[in-house]
């Protein structure tokens, strides 16, 4: 090959090799970006005066002072609106049957939907979720539960061949002629003042308990749950799989029973997480009895068993990798085998041990499967340390799922949602890094 | 023939049996120089690995606090007879071992040797610096630690005892907690056979400790075992003839795992007696 030919291809492969690190990074993008932006929005979001009475009345939390004179404020604006629709109910009173039949109908949809945007309204009992206590508590959702006040959606079936067609009729041409239609514009035009948007760092997203189902409050339960049964792994499989790297390094003749656990140990590490699941639920609680029904323990024993096989190979490779020289020095000193595993070969692999650790800590935190028979529950209260042998708890994973894909009202906390996503991506980014810095720092350390 | 009083204090030599002597043969007296006591002695001993016979049939005596050179062309045999002294062939599978080879008159690869306590007795220093990840103190500490020293104080005693006989305490006393893989390559040897000393061991055995070594770490390895002759029996594998000559007090000239020649290094240098050796000396082959 001539060396024009040859520089050429070099280049070509320089490009392609630069290529694929852009489509890479910009698939990364494409992924991370919406998850930070959407899930940063669950923590830093323009609040309303229903956010914060919620959080005064759930959470007791907020300057009762400030609120109530807030609350005064707001009032006086929706003083009008309720005005309003005590004249239009005195309105209804005189109209003719099938006329008042045709508007009570079309009221009272206006009056859910005032609801919706601001809460229960005068002489409404007290409801008993209390997702209806409170009108809207984020202005983009309360825009949009003005929009469906505003105008009625109506669908388009004429034409058999298409789809139907969503399109929408403004309310306020429907009352036309009755005191109700000032309604609509003076709803629209002093939305602001009924509800006083103001820009919330909510904080407490990350240390809340939740309430309702998520409709309010914070993840907290979520993000303790997912800790306790990572670390509740880890605790199982760590030593285990130290030991078991020892053992097979160390001390396993080579045979039969030896290659069988070995290729048993390789088999586990490329099972689906789900048989893992399904493996927990039949052994830990039908067989072993941990515990009643799902539990933490449960949980955690599963996924040890699910990370057991990579911490196991990480920290063989890690011990295989120390210098032949180091078990040299020690034993011509008069060291036993089993203190120059211990004082020498283990803490020169345990750069190697540790990061296998972490990064298997990042799996357990971050995998569905294995948790949903064994320890998960979609709704709960973060549970104490000393319920993790009988309880179930919600967990990041398990929860991200559920809400978006099980939940009654999915599309109404899609806040919530993205806050999830982007909680377990951050703490399974910062085990990694961890990791990472763990390692260097160690292996700084050991190299002097 | 003359009979020589051990030089060596053996009231409080621990035997190295764990239980029931094997063997005991009562110490050898030398068959090549007319002084001192065998403290090692190999009789028809062969190492295997697996098939291959890399020590073939070798008989020797080792004398007690004498400086004994190994040389002889590269893979003749000369580490793996070093290694077999101490049992770190025990770490390959595959090596095993005929004949008997003796320290103290006992037995090393006898059925009940204790081969930690052996390692306890025969120290060892590789061809490569091998210190451990960890400070300076730490390296010298490990070896009373193991054994039982525990008190900080007289630690600071064998790490500074151990320093200085092994010519570096002048060069790291000011940073002793400091890693010791931050050293030169010719202070981290030294401190490896200072690493050794620490635990008072009988016997040092030196595989090419200076090959990895520039001229003036390797002159000061070499004036370190000057300085160590006489209170330990030495044994230094060699590539270089001159060392040999310099350090030693009696050689042995291996070629293909068979031991050709074994006197007193002035003979066996101006004088050898076979012709091998001879062209070996004077370099017709190496
Ligand atoms: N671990 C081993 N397995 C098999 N053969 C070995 C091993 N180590 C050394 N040998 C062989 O044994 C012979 C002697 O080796 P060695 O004692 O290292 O020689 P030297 O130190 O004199 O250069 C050589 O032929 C070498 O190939
Ligand atoms: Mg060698």
């Amino acid at each position: 090959m001539n060396i024009g030919t040859r520089k050429i291809l070099d280049r070509s492969f320089t490009a392609v090799g630069i290529g694929s690190i852009v489509v890479m990074a910009l698939a990364l993008m494409i992924v991370v970006v919406p998850i930070v932006y959407n899930g940063i929005g669950a923590v830093f979001f323009t609040g309303t005066v229903e956010h914060r009475k919620m959080l005064h009345a759930e959470f007791r939390r907020g300057d009762s002072q400030y609120l109530s004179s807030e609350v005064a404020s707001s009032n006086r604006y929706r003083a009008k609106v309720y005005d309003m629709l005590t004249g239009f109910e005195a309105e209804l009173e005189t109209m003719a049957p099938e006329k008042k039949a045709e508007y009570q109908a079309k009221y009272s949809q206006v009056r859910t939907a005032l609801q919706a945007l601001l809460g229960p309204l005068p002489g409404d009992p007290e409801p008993m979720l209390t997702r209806f206590k409170y009108g809207q508590t984020r202005w983009e959702k309360a825009e949009e539960k003005l929009h469906d006040l505003l105008y009625e959606s109506k669908w388009d079936n004429t034409n058999p061949n298409v789809m139907g067609k969503e399109y929408f009729v403004s309310r306020a041409i429907g009352f036309e002629g009755t005191s109700l239609a000032r309604l609509f514009p003076y709803v629209k035009d002093n939305l602001e003042n009924m509800l006083l948007p103001e820009f919330t760092f909510y904080w407490g997203f990350i240390t809340d308990s939740s309430v309702d189902s998520h409709f309010f409050g914070g993840i907290w339960p979520e993000i303790q749950g997912t800790f306790f049964l990572a670390i509740g792994a880890m605790l199982f499989a760590f030593p285990l799989g130290v030991v078991a790297a020892v053992y097979f390094t160390e001390y396993a003749k080579p045979g039969f029973l030896n290659s069988m656990l070995r290729s048993a140990n390789s088999t586990l590490a490329g099972v689906p997480s789900i048989v893992f699941g399904m493996f927990g639920l039949a052994f830990f609680i039908n067989t072993m009895k941990v515990s009643e029904s799902k539990s933490v323990i449960a949980g955690a024993l599963t996924l040890a068993i699910m990370i057991l096989p990579t911490i196991i190979r990480a920290a063989e490779e890690a011990i295989l990798a120390v210098p032949k020289t180091y078990r040299e020095a020690s034993l011509s000193l008069g060291s036993t085998k089993w203190n120059t595993i211990a004082t020498v070969i283990l803490p020169a692999a345990l750069p190697g041990i540790l990061t296998g650790g972490v990064i298997s800590l990042g799996r357990a935190a971050g995998e569905t499967a294995p948790i949903i028979f064994t320890a998960a529950v979609s709704v709960g209260s973060a549970i104490g340390l000393a319920d993790v042998f009988s309880s179930p708890t919600p967990a990041l994973s398990w929860n991200i799922y559920n809400l978006a894909s099980e939940h009654e009202a999915a599309t109404q906390i899609r806040h919530v949602q993205y806050g999830m996503v982007l909680a377990l991506v951050t703490i399974v980014l910062l085990l990694n890094l961890s990791a990472i810095v763990l390692r260097a720092r160690i292996s700084k350390k050991l190299k002097g | 023939m003359l009979m020589i009083t051990d030089v060596r204090n053996t009231s409080e030599s621990v035997p190295l049996q764990k239980t029931t002597r094997e063997i005991y043969l009562p110490p050898q007296r030398s068959t090549i120089t007319g002084g001192g006591t065998a403290h090692i002695a190999a009789r028809e001993f062969s190492v295997y690995y697996g098939e291959f016979e890399a020590v073939k049939k070798v008989s020797a005596d080792i004398l007690s606090k004498y400086v004994t050179a190994i040389i002889g062309p590269s893979g003749c045999g000369k580490s793996t007879f070093l290694r077999a002294i101490n049992r770190m062939n025990d770490l390959i599978p595959s090596c095993h071992t005929t004949g008997a080879l003796l320290f103290d008159g006992e037995d090393i690869y006898g059925k009940f040797t204790d081969e930690v306590l052996l390692r306890k007795k025969v120290g060892m220093v590789f061809q490569k610096p091998n210190p451990f990840p960890k400070s300076i103190f730490d390296n010298i500490a490990y070896g009373p630690r193991l054994h039982g020293v525990n008190d900080k104080k007289k630690l600071m005693e064998i790490v500074e005892r151990s320093l200085r006989k092994a010519a570096i305490w002048d060069e790291v006393c000011d940073r002793l907690d400091k890693n010791a893989l931050g050293l030169s390559g010719g202070q981290q040897q030294r401190l490896c056979v200072a690493r050794t000393l620490a635990v008072e061991p009988e016997v040092l055995l030196l595989d090419e400790p200076t090959s990895a070594l520039d001229p003036k770490a390797t002159a000061k390895i070499e004036d370190l075992i000057q300085e160590l002759r006489g209170s330990y029996t030495i044994m230094i594998v060699t590539h270089n003839m001159q060392q040999a000559s310099r350090v030693s007090d009696s050689t042995m000239f291996f070629y293909e795992g068979i031991l050709v020649e074994h006197a007193p290094t002035a003979q066996l240098f101006v004088n050898p007696k076979d012709p091998m050796t001879e062209d070996y000396i004077t370099g017709r082959f190496s």
